[in-house]
């Protein structure tokens, strides 16, 4: 297994399962399960144990093993320098060994699967890849400055979409020069990476980078950080060399184009770093200059922020085979009572995994009359 | 029986919650140290005192052994399973309950961790701090106390355990106990003037009863803080120089420490100060006063101390410090373990040059240091040993330095501090007979089935 030479140095010290401010475990499995073997140190542990044959490849191993969200806080936080650079690899390479031993859970195999077939998690006909437009009057792509790249949530799930075409709307609102590829773009794979699948994810990547290459794209903004995780980081490797964006580092910077109605209410807000924005990504501004110019938003932080912030649970394919779910500890649900203890009337999202996460746990946690959970566009969008 | 256990178990906590899967046998049956593993049947992890004392009560009733454990970072085994049954694990107890600002006292969960707490007053109590030790801040507040640990403010405040103001425990036996003044008036003051119960649940490594509530000692925080290093070359000259830094009553902390990395540091003996003020004059008043305690030596050209640069300063005063953390990854094997002797300040000399004589005669990487206690009261001298965990030789190098280091603290007249059960045995033999008697005789009342942790503290 790629980097099993590490596994053995990690000293299970705990850092990795605190944000730097030690407000509250960090680690979403850890934070949702409790047993040590969900945490980092616990999975680098297991992980040692399993390839020297001291415990078995059981269903709760690779359950262990794939709760991981991949969202990075243990790499923040860890005591140890350059090791840590190597902790989310060593549970990708465990999940890929894993995947090899043919022991992934049945979630991830059906998730796996799905976009081997059809080139998404959702199973949908590539027929079905322009639905999310509709009423957009999107243009194709040909000349324009940018590609807009919605990736499969935002092509495929209802609420992606809606958040899909209102970042279109807004990059309009905003005079963007941007077009939309209708052919049969894949997923981006980021997922499929970080579950440990990385042929898949090279096949999906390759098709990709044909199908922009054939439009000859030069620059890119994603809908999701995921996609601009992958493509701004991976797909280089691959021979990939386009410029990537996510939409909130280009808007951040047109802001100043858009007029804003003045009758607009004063509202609270609390914005949500996503993992692959903010800690794998270390943006954590450009949405914050987008809400911060918005008139009658007054910002508030939740006490995770930024490096420190609060996964929403969705990463690591987690939004797909939902290993996370259940019980009241489960990060999303966390994360919307912090928002609330924050004075937010608003939870902010970036990330379209993240809204789907973030407003299931609103309704469960009950406190739809107190905190609305809304992507960053929609709320500029809603008081132009 | 396992079956069954863990049936009841569930209906007890939760499914969730409850574990005799081969992975958590695995992963809880060590720590991080030397020690060789010992699993447990399941783990349990309740949310609330009467969990616990359900738990308990079916341990008792199906006689199986049961292990509380925090945040597991003892590194000398134990919250090891050595026959087998439960670990309770009591992290998901990790609230703060209360903390008051006028008398001085927080009241948390058992398995509330230390960065938590640092963290919660932060932002709700900035005024206020609590002494921290140096171990990880996942570490529980609990799990330190009982087994009387020390940290960032016990040069002002004594050991952690000293910082007790009372406890709620489930005895083994199942009942629910309150000792010191919550037993009483409702509020968590502190433990006198009542018959102090509980020394029975502080340093009995779990023996005894299973603390699910307790209260502990803060201190104001200050605005300024600030750290000296006064370097030394003679250990002969260390208790003195301790006891006239001490004798200012200014310090909150005191660590002596002696490592042969990095270079310039190797052969020095080094004693960190810090200490803090409301204001910059107080702070400087301070200063002149820890300063002129030790004007002879540095009169005399044997002392000195050291200019310190602001980011180093900023790593000293940084509390927990995960510099300490990193010498796990010495032998880049992740693992250490150490023997802190508790023991009376005039063995320091002796303690240091035991410590480098172990080392090299066992040829391991060493850290050797020293926290001191109270006003120059007492100090936990710590002989610290990297590993690496994936190298048994090395493993058995550490384990047998650690060993002899046991062995020669307490021939200098010190005392292991949460000693490994090897240790134990050595500190029975040294003990007063009549005095383990009593430990034996208060176990068989609270325990009668002799349920929890066994295996330790017996011979």
């Amino acid at each position: 297994m790629e980097h099993e030479d590490i596994l053995h140095r990690c000293f299970r010290c705990g850092y990795c399962k605190l944000p730097g401010n030690y407000v509250d475990i960090n680690c979403p499995a850890y934070l949702s399960f409790r047993f040590e073997t969900y945490s980092p140190g616990g999975r680098m542990w297991l992980l040692r144990a399993w390839l020297d044959e001291k415990i078995p490849a059981s269903k709760r191993f690779a359950e262990i093993m794939f709760s991981c969200a991949t969202c990075g806080n243990c790499v923040e936080h860890c005591a140890f320098p350059e090791f840590r650079d190597r902790l989310l690899l060593a549970f990708t390479a465990g999940k890929e060994a894993l995947l090899d031993a043919g022991q992934a859970p049945p979630a991830v195999r059906d998730y796996l699967t799905k976009v081997q077939l059809h080139g998404n998690p959702y199973g949908k006909s590539v027929k079905k890849s322009s639905q999310w437009m509709d009423g957009l009057e999107a243009e194709p792509f040909s000349d324009q400055e940018y590609l807009f790249f919605a990736d499969d949530v935002g092509t495929y799930d209802p609420r992606g979409q809606e958040v899909a075409r209102s970042v279109a709307t807004l990059l309009k609102q905003a005079g963007i020069s941007f077009g939309v590829i209708t052919e049969a773009l894949n997923s981006d794979g980021n997922d499929v990476k970080a579950i440990g699948e990385t042929p898949l994810f090279e096949e999906l990547a390759a098709k990709n980078i044909k199908i922009l290459n054939q439009f000859n794209v030069k620059k890119i903004i994603t809908l999701s950080p995921h996609s601009f995780n992958a493509l701004k980081n991976d797909y280089p490797a691959l021979g990939a060399q386009y410029q990537v964006f996510h939409y909130t580092q280009v808007l951040a910077f047109a802001m100043g184009n858009i007029n804003f109605s003045s009758d607009n209410e004063d509202v609270t807000v609390a914005y949500h770093d996503p993992c692959y924005l903010g800690r794998h990504n270390t943006d954590y501004e450009s949405a914050r200059m987008m809400l911060r110019s918005v008139p009658g938003i007054t910002l508030v932080e939740m006490d995770r922020n930024r490096k420190n912030a609060l996964c929403c649970g969705g990463g690591g394919g987690n939004f797909f085979t939902d290993i996370l779910s259940g019980g009241d500890g489960s990060s999303a649900r966390v994360r919307v009572r912090e928002a609330v203890e924050a004075g937010a009337q608003i939870l902010a999202a970036a990330c379209p995994m993240c809204a789907v996460m973030l407003e299931d746990a609103v309704k469960a946690e009950n406190l739809d009359s107190k905190i609305q959970v809304q992507e960053v566009s929609e709320i500029v969008n809603q008081r132009l | 029986m396992t079956t069954d256990l863990i049936t009841r178990l569930e209906k007890i906590v939760g499914p969730r919650f409850v574990s005799g899967a081969a992975e958590e046998r695995y992963l809880y049956s060590m720590d991080q140290g030397t020690m060789p593993p010992s699993e447990p049947d399941v783990v349990v992890m309740p949310a609330n005192t009467e969990e616990v004392q359900q738990v308990v009560r079916l341990a008792n009733e199906l006689k199986v052994p049961i292990v509380p454990m925090g945040a597991g970072l003892v590194l000398s085994g134990l919250t090891r399973a050595l026959r087998g049954g439960i670990i309770l694990d009591m992290k998901r107890m990790n609230h703060i309950i209360e903390v008051n600002p006028q008398s001085r006292y927080a009241v948390i969960e058992g398995g509330a961790a230390q960065g938590m707490l640092k963290s919660y007053l932060k932002k709700h109590h900035p005024q206020l701090k609590h002494s921290m030790p140096d171990a990880p801040p996942i570490a529980t507040l609990a799990g330190n106390i009982c087994i009387h640990g020390s940290g960032h403010l016990s040069v002002l405040g004594g050991s952690h355990s000293d910082m007790l103001t009372g406890m709620e425990v489930v005895l083994p036996s199942g009942e629910i106990v309150r000792t010191g003044s919550c037993s009483v008036a409702g509020e968590w003051f502190g433990r006198s003037p009542l018959p102090d119960l509980s020394g029975l649940f502080l340093g009995w490594s779990g023996t005894t009863g299973i603390v699910t509530k307790l209260g502990i000692k803060l201190f104001p925080s200050y605005k300024h803080n600030d750290v000296l290093v006064f370097v030394a070359e003679d250990a002969d000259q260390m208790p003195d120089m301790i006891s006239k830094l001490t004798s200012t009553q200014v310090a909150e902390d005191m660590t002596p420490w002696m490592t042969p990395k990095p270079d310039w540091a190797k052969g020095f003996l080094h004693i960190n100060i810090a200490y803090g003020a409301h204001t910059k004059k107080e702070l400087t008043f301070k200063r002149n006063l820890l300063q002129a305690s030790v004007k002879k030596y540095i009169d005399d050209k044997v002392a000195g101390f050291l200019p310190l640069p602001a980011p180093q300063k900023g790593r000293f005063l940084q509390i927990p410090s995960p510099d300490l953390v990193r010498f796990a990854d010495l032998r880049k094997g992740g693992g250490f373990e150490y023997v802190g002797a508790i023991m009376a300040i005039e063995h320091f000399p002796q303690a240091y040059r035991a410590g480098l004589e172990i080392a090299e005669k066992y040829n391991v990487s060493y850290s050797l240091g020293a926290r001191i206690i109270g006003a120059g009261h007492s100090m936990m001298f710590f002989f610290a040993y990297a590993f690496n965990r994936a190298d048994a030789e090395d493993v058995k190098r550490a384990s047998d330095a650690l060993e002899a280091t046991n062995t020669a603290a307490l021939a200098m007249g010190g005392i292991p501090w949460k000693a490994e059960q090897p240790a134990q045995q050595q500190i029975i033999d040294q003990m007063d007979p009549e005095t383990f008697a009593l430990m034996g005789r208060i176990r068989s009342v609270l325990d009668p089935n002799g349920i929890m942790n066994p295996g330790n503290w017996e011979k």
